[in-house]
């Protein structure tokens, strides 16, 4: 049944593409902020080279990976910009999944072996160690707490804590506003906790995305969404009318790929990856956030 | 039944019913009404709202999101099914040490929410090194542990509401205990209870939704996905209006098929004038029903 | 035991907010219930007809449906603004009415033809024969699933979790995100929830049912 739907999907999103597309061409305002988004990645994104005769001793992951011929990847499907899944094309695009596309290239595993898996932020361990993926690239914050259940390997990027606001909002310009503010960010995630630590007088609201979150502050249910200024700016530049990020980011975020516990030969091999593909990381960059014309430097990996 | 509650209506009554009936229609109407001027107001029913519907793949996950919230429920029913019917007989044991924890593990399924367990199950076990559960499995397990527990007093209820005779008599043909349970009491007590056990059907069905909570990727959790895709204007509303008239749709399938079926047993020739009224203790399954 | 003291607080909101969505929620689905299964029961073919239709259509639907209307499609529709217990507590009490509804009318069909013939021989209208004679028995005899109603409604709260209500259901999240075990936090809010059910709602229950028990 699976496999069905697959294969059809595949068929079928071809069409779709050039139906949205083209849709895309007369439909105005935010319709095309996201096409143009995705329709110049779902073509033109960089092709990775896939690694051939790949070996890598000492890492059940890969085994696994080896042994099935694909591989299971664990992203965000509602992060544009970063994790970005379009419902009607099922195309999947942002820096998060290129990162995704590239640490499977290195391993082997051709991009259509790929199968990408949207887990939101309440779930990314119980994934990993459930073994429901192989990794988990989406927006994932290396944490103290996590490195308890999860390997990383990385960071890969770095961003910091944001705030996302109603374009017509004065009254919040930084973190420092938030006093009686009501702010909104995923169960489960960095900057909630943060929120609740640092900010007492500032209520919260959770959702299990970050998607619902942008609703219910569309809504004005919520004054502010709260959550790393990467996923914001995505948001914003999708909808740059209705939303806008303000102030400077208050904390530090190192991204990380989640790898499931004690697999040290996976995550060093990928550390090598990140640390000898500078070139590869730039062009990423520069084909998805970069395109907002901001200047990010790739961090350095963090081998623990 | 009702009609013993009033007279036949004589002509001022009639009259009044005719005043109050087009009172009623009126405050319904206006309810309704009032409620699709909002949506049409706020452009729940414009095109570019329902745009997303009109992709082939959006509706060909929407199908496999019922699918897999299908066999979510298939595999949970027929699971709580034959746990109920284990927790039921060993609660009906001769043996102390059989009944008693059967007991106790009834009433703490049954105290527990659902909710909770599929929690446990998805959250709490992995980090003790426990693989391989799926958001799937720990749906139907949840919800096996829950109703079968639930329909384990259901059976229970129903063989004890059964004449003794019937018991007496399969003894006295000379039938052993196991065989009168399996072949005399339960089936009469399935065909009495069977209300309330479709009841408890819809109950699953409706409880599979549940699962979105620990990312089950069944119909609500589709829906959800679908209502916050800004590109298509963010059809929070029509995604919902989709996913509940989708569940309406199944349980009154499922709800039909069940009633086709009790029509099917009850029309038979062993059809037992006893099994009709529901004992009130067991909740005459609205109480038990309630639960998700 | 560490997860439980060091996060007293975490455990008191979420049990306290769990309580204030039981109440509330209980209270307006009593309310709402018996409405409903008096037009049930009406002699008025179109009040039957409106209350089958409520039944029917909220009894088919998933509660975490009927939340998701409430705390993210409500907002849409550009009406007063509710905050999400509120929301919660809308939802909780129309889907809960629908069963208090049903346990009544059974409840109703429960007490003896002769009363309702006796209440109609003294020439009591169908309101007055109601709310007098009939649903006063109707309600003793409704005890018991009533109280189990009551019970899947506590059990029901937890939904709320999904929605951005902190309650029982949402106590994991926040002790994850504090670093501590999910699956201790977990079975403390399991434990709590088997003492209010197996410790209060049942003795309470069988309390009621022996002081009520209709004499026949």
């Amino acid at each position: 049944m699976k496999a069905f739907f697959a294969k059809k999907r595949l068929g079928a999103a071809a069409v779709i593409a050039a139906a949205a597309l083209a849709l895309s061409a007369c439909g105005g305002g935010s319709g095309d902020a996201g096409a143009s988004g995705s329709g110049a990645d779902a073509g033109s994104g960089p092709s990775f080279a896939v690694a051939k005769d790949v070996s890598l001793t000492g890492s059940p992951t890969f085994d696994k990976i080896k042994s099935s011929g694909t591989v299971r990847v664990g992203v965000k499907q509602d992060q544009p910009g970063l994790g970005f899944k379009d419902a009607a094309t099922g195309e999947y695009t942002g820096f998060d999944i290129e990162i995704a596309e590239w640490v499977a290239a290195s391993l082997g595993v051709a991009k259509d072996k790929i199968e990408f898996k949207p887990i939101p932020s309440a779930s990314r361990e119980s994934a990993i160690t459930n073994g429901d993926i192989d990794y988990y690239v989406g927006t994932y914050s290396i944490t103290d707490k996590r490195k308890q259940l999860i390997d990383f390997a990385g960071p890969y990027f770095v961003t910091g804590q944001g705030l996302l606001v109603k374009k017509d909002n004065t009254t919040i310009k930084s973190e420092k506003d938030l006093a009686g503010k009501n702010v909104c960010s995923a169960t489960g995630s960095t900057p909630i906790q943060n929120i609740k630590a640092n900010f007492p007088d500032t209520k919260t609201t959770e959702f299990d995305t970050y998607s619902k979150c942008i609703e219910a502050l569309r809504g004005g249910q919520v004054d502010a969404v709260t959550t790393d200024q990467a996923i914001l700016i995505g948001y914003a530049a999708q909808e740059p009318d209705t939303f806008k990020v303000v102030g400077e980011p208050f904390t530090t975020e190192k991204y990380g790929v989640g790898l499931p516990k004690g697999d040290t030969a996976l995550r060093t091999f990928i550390n090598k990856m990140f640390t000898d593909g500078s070139d590869t990381w730039t062009k990423i960059y520069n084909d998805t956030l970069g395109k907002s014309g901001t200047k990010v430097e790739q961090p350095k990996v963090d081998q623990y | 039944m009702t009609s013993i509650l009033f007279d036949a209506p004589g002509p001022r009554a009639r009259s009044r019913n005719v005043v109050l009936s087009v009172v009623t229609a009126l405050v319904v109407l206006a309810i309704i009404g009032f409620i699709i001027l909002r949506f049409t107001e706020s452009g729940q029913f414009t095109a570019a709202k329902w745009k997303i519907f009109t992709f082939p793949l959006v509706q060909q996950t929407i199908v496999s999101s019922i699918g897999v919230t299908l066999q979510a429920f298939a595999a949970a029913a027929v699971g709580s099914l034959l746990f109920g019917v284990i927790l039921a007989f060993g609660r009906l044991s001769d043996h102390r040490w059989i009944s008693l924890p059967c007991y106790w593990v009834t009433e703490l399924l049954r105290a527990v929410p659902v909710l909770i367990m599929m929690m446990i199950l998805y959250y709490g076990l992995p980090p003790l090194g426990v693989h391989g559960i799926t958001p799937f499995t720990a749906v139907v397990v949840a919800l096996i542990a829950y109703n079968g527990s639930v329909l384990a007093e259901v059976f229970r209820a129903g063989i004890e509401s059964l004449p003794k005779g019937q018991k007496e008599a399969g003894f006295a043909i000379g039938l052993s205990k196991g065989k009168v349970q399996r072949l005399i009491l339960l089936p009469q007590a399935v065909r009495a209870m069977l209300p309330v056990i479709i009841a408890q059907l819809v109950v699953i069905l409706k409880d599979t939704a549940l699962g979105f909570i620990i990312t089950f990727n069944e119909i609500l959790f589709q829906a959800n996905y679908f209502g916050t895709q800004a590109q298509y204007g963010s059809p929070v509303l029509p995604a919902l209006m989709v996913a509940g008239a989708t569940y309406i749709v199944l349980c009154l399938l499922l709800s039909g098929i069940a009633k086709w079926l009790e029509w099917r047993l009850r029309r038979g020739p062993k059809s037992l004038k006893t099994a009709t009224p529901i004992n009130l203790d067991m909740g005459a399954g609205a109480g038990l029903s309630a639960g998700s | 035991m560490d997860t439980l003291t060091e996060n007293l607080e975490l455990f008191t909101t979420g049990f306290k907010n769990t309580g204030i969505l039981f109440i509330v929620s209980a209270f307006f689905a009593l309310i709402l219930g018996t409405v409903v299964a008096a037009m049930r029961v009406s002699p008025v073919p179109a009040m039957r007809g409106a209350g089958t239709l409520y039944v029917n259509t909220v009894r088919n639907m998933p509660l975490t449906v009927i939340l998701a209307f409430f705390a993210l499609g409500y907002p849409k529709l550009g009406l007063v603004p509710v905050n999400f217990i509120t929301a919660a507590i809308i939802g909780l009490s129309l889907y809960t009415a629908t069963y208090v509804a049903e346990a009544i009318r059974s409840g109703i069909n429960t007490v003896p033809v002769g009363q309702a013939e006796a209440a109609r021989a003294i020439g009591l209208p169908f309101m007055q024969s109601l709310t007098l004679v009939i649903l006063p028995q109707a309600f003793r005899s409704v005890i018991p699933p009533l109280f189990n109603v009551f019970i899947a409604l506590l059990k029901n709260t937890t939904v709320a979790a999904g929605f951005s209500v902190l309650e029982a259901g949402a106590i994991r999240a926040n002790l994850s995100e504090r670093g501590f075990p999910a699956l201790t936090g977990l079975l403390w809010v399991a434990l709590i929830f088997v003492i209010l059910v197996i410790g209060v709602l049942s003795p309470l229950q069988r309390y009621f049912e022996n002081k009520w028990r209709v004499a026949r």
